[in-house]
């Protein structure tokens, strides 16, 4: 096999194959068990939530005491959401387009994890990003956003359990 | 036994090999061409120095991390958030049941700077601990120099996000960040961003696996953004994880790229609990009372998620958190 002599004096590849996943292609791994519950692992993949899930719902796939890991199927256009805090979106598969405006009724600090709006927003724009596979945007606090994908794609969101998070454990997870 | 005391430290002149020995408070330590020596009043402790010396740059550089950093099945440190336990057998079931285990609690800095100054003498030039075994020279063999540039690298910690003005910068060729050899192939594109005026600190985005792709070490988290206590700190990975990292908080690995595997351990007693195989897209939970040490083949994309709440370590050791991330 032709290589690349490195640093250390042994010979790799001359090139390399980086494996990620998508909505239509991805393998799942998984917990092999020797003495403990599948379940203290929460093991889940995330492009099979989003397979399983409706357009726009945020399941949680990740849960640090009141924060939460989300990922959402993004396909079509999203209802008007805000938070009290910062959120953070990246793209794992497709391209989304966020719509960002200020508007006149933030929620209050103490609510956490996003909410939806009853209108649309009556404030200024701020801006648009548009990310593409591996891209991550800041949602920022007290703005509205809006997120569009042109076909079935995958965000996954840093943010605070709230009203909208999905929690369907036994569902997504190894439990045996 | 455990002690806590001010700690003296002291350091010797070179010993035939060049390399000088150190303390800290009854610890002592010294290397020759291939290994690190460590003793302490109860018993000695010999490691291979390669991996003594990547184990002891991501002690230096998390700043002790959180919960436990096993250099191995014996040696460590665990982090109180202002003082670390220095230990010896401590995570060890025979050690504990023979009684020899043994630990001296020390201030932050005072371990801090000793463990700064065995890293600085033990490096040879040839040697980056940050690195892959395939990007590296030896670690062995006399006193040959040192790498400074190497071993004081800074830590990257995002105060809100990558790429927000006043924020940590991305990576490019520019700023001596070249793509990876194992990242050849991945997308550079940037997303597309239009901040209207007066909204350019809110409005913004980065290309999070081209960032990825351009790190020049292996298996050292660094914040990429931050909700309140939320961090995602991701990291690549390459080869063996070099430390085997007992929790006192859970952590979750959010795999991105290409496979790990992983061994999880009792975090007390070092009995094994499971093995844990992550490919792209998976997702897992690492409790808090395990360690896990991982294996990576080919260089990955791992997003370590971290809660830093201060007083999270306590809640859990006290039981008024669970250990586990969810019932169900």
């Amino acid at each position: 096999m032709a290589g690349v002599t490195n640093a250390s004096g042994a010979v790799e590849a001359s090139s390399y194959k980086t494996v990620f996943a998508s909505l239509e292609n991805f393998s799942k791994g998984g917990v092999e068990l020797i003495n403990d519950d599948p379940r203290h692992y929460a093991f889940s993949n995330m492009y099979e939530v989003a397979s399983m899930s409706k357009p726009w719902e945020q399941v949680a796939v990740g849960k640090n005491m009141q924060y939460v890991l989300e990922v959402v199927r993004a396909e079509g256009e999203s209802g008007w959401r805000t938070a009290s805090h910062d959120q953070f979106a990246v793209s794992l598969d497709g391209e989304i387009e966020i719509e960002f405006y200020t508007h006149s009724a933030p929620v209050d600090a103490s609510v956490e994890g996003s909410v939806a709006l009853t209108a649309d927003p009556d404030g200024q724009r701020m801006g648009r990003v548009v990310l593409n596979f591996g891209h991550q945007a800041l949602l920022p606090a007290n703005s509205a956003y809006r997120m569009k994908a042109g076909r079935a794609s995958v965000v996954m969101i840093q943010t605070i359990a709230g009203a909208d998070t999905k929690f369907r454990w036994a569902e997504i997870c190894q439990t045996v | 036994m455990s002690i806590e005391a001010s700690t003296p430290t002291s350091s010797t002149e070179p010993n035939a090999e060049g390399y000088r020995g150190f303390t800290l408070g009854q610890f002592s330590f010294r290397r020759d061409e291939y290994f690190a020596y460590i003793s302490w009043p109860t018993g000695s402790h010999i490691m291979s120095v390669d991996a003594f010396l990547r184990a002891m740059q991501r002690d230096i550089a998390w700043d002790f991390f959180y919960g436990i950093v096993n250099f191995d099945g014996v040696f460590g440190t665990m982090n109180h958030y202002g003082t670390v336990d220095l230990f010896a057998g401590r995570y060890n079931d025979s050690y504990r049941k023979a009684e020899l285990d043994y630990s001296e609690n020390i201030d932050t800095p005072i371990i801090r700077e000793q463990f700064k100054a065995i890293l600085d003498d033990w490096t040879n030039a040839t040697f980056d601990p940050f690195a892959s075994p395939h990007e590296t020279g030896p670690a062995f063999g006399v006193k040959n120099g040192s790498n400074v540039d190497a071993i004081t690298r800074r830590r990257v910690a995002a105060n809100r996000m990558v790429n927000l003005p006043g924020d940590e910068e991305l990576r490019n060729d520019e700023n001596g960040h070249p793509l990876n050899r194992m990242f050849k192939d991945v997308p550079q594109d940037e997303p597309i961003v239009e901040a209207e005026p007066g909204f350019e600190n809110e409005i913004a985005g980065f290309n999070l696996f081209n960032y990825l792709a351009r790190s020049q070490v292996t298996w050292n988290p660094s914040v990429v953004s931050v909700c309140k206590d939320s961090l995602f700190c991701p990291t690549t990975e390459e080869y063996i994880l070099p430390i085997i990292h007992g929790n006192d908080r859970v952590e979750w690995f959010i795999q991105l790229s290409d496979e790990i595997s992983w061994e999880v351990e009792d975090r007390d007693t070092g009995t094994m609990r499971s093995r844990v195989v992550m490919k792209a897209g998976d997702v897992c939970a690492m409790p808090a009372d395990i360690r896990h040490q991982g294996y990576s083949p080919k260089r990955s994309m791992l997003l370590v998620w971290e809660n830093g709440d201060p007083n999270l370590a306590d809640m859990i050791a006290s039981g008024q958190a669970p250990t586990y991330p969810a019932d169900f």
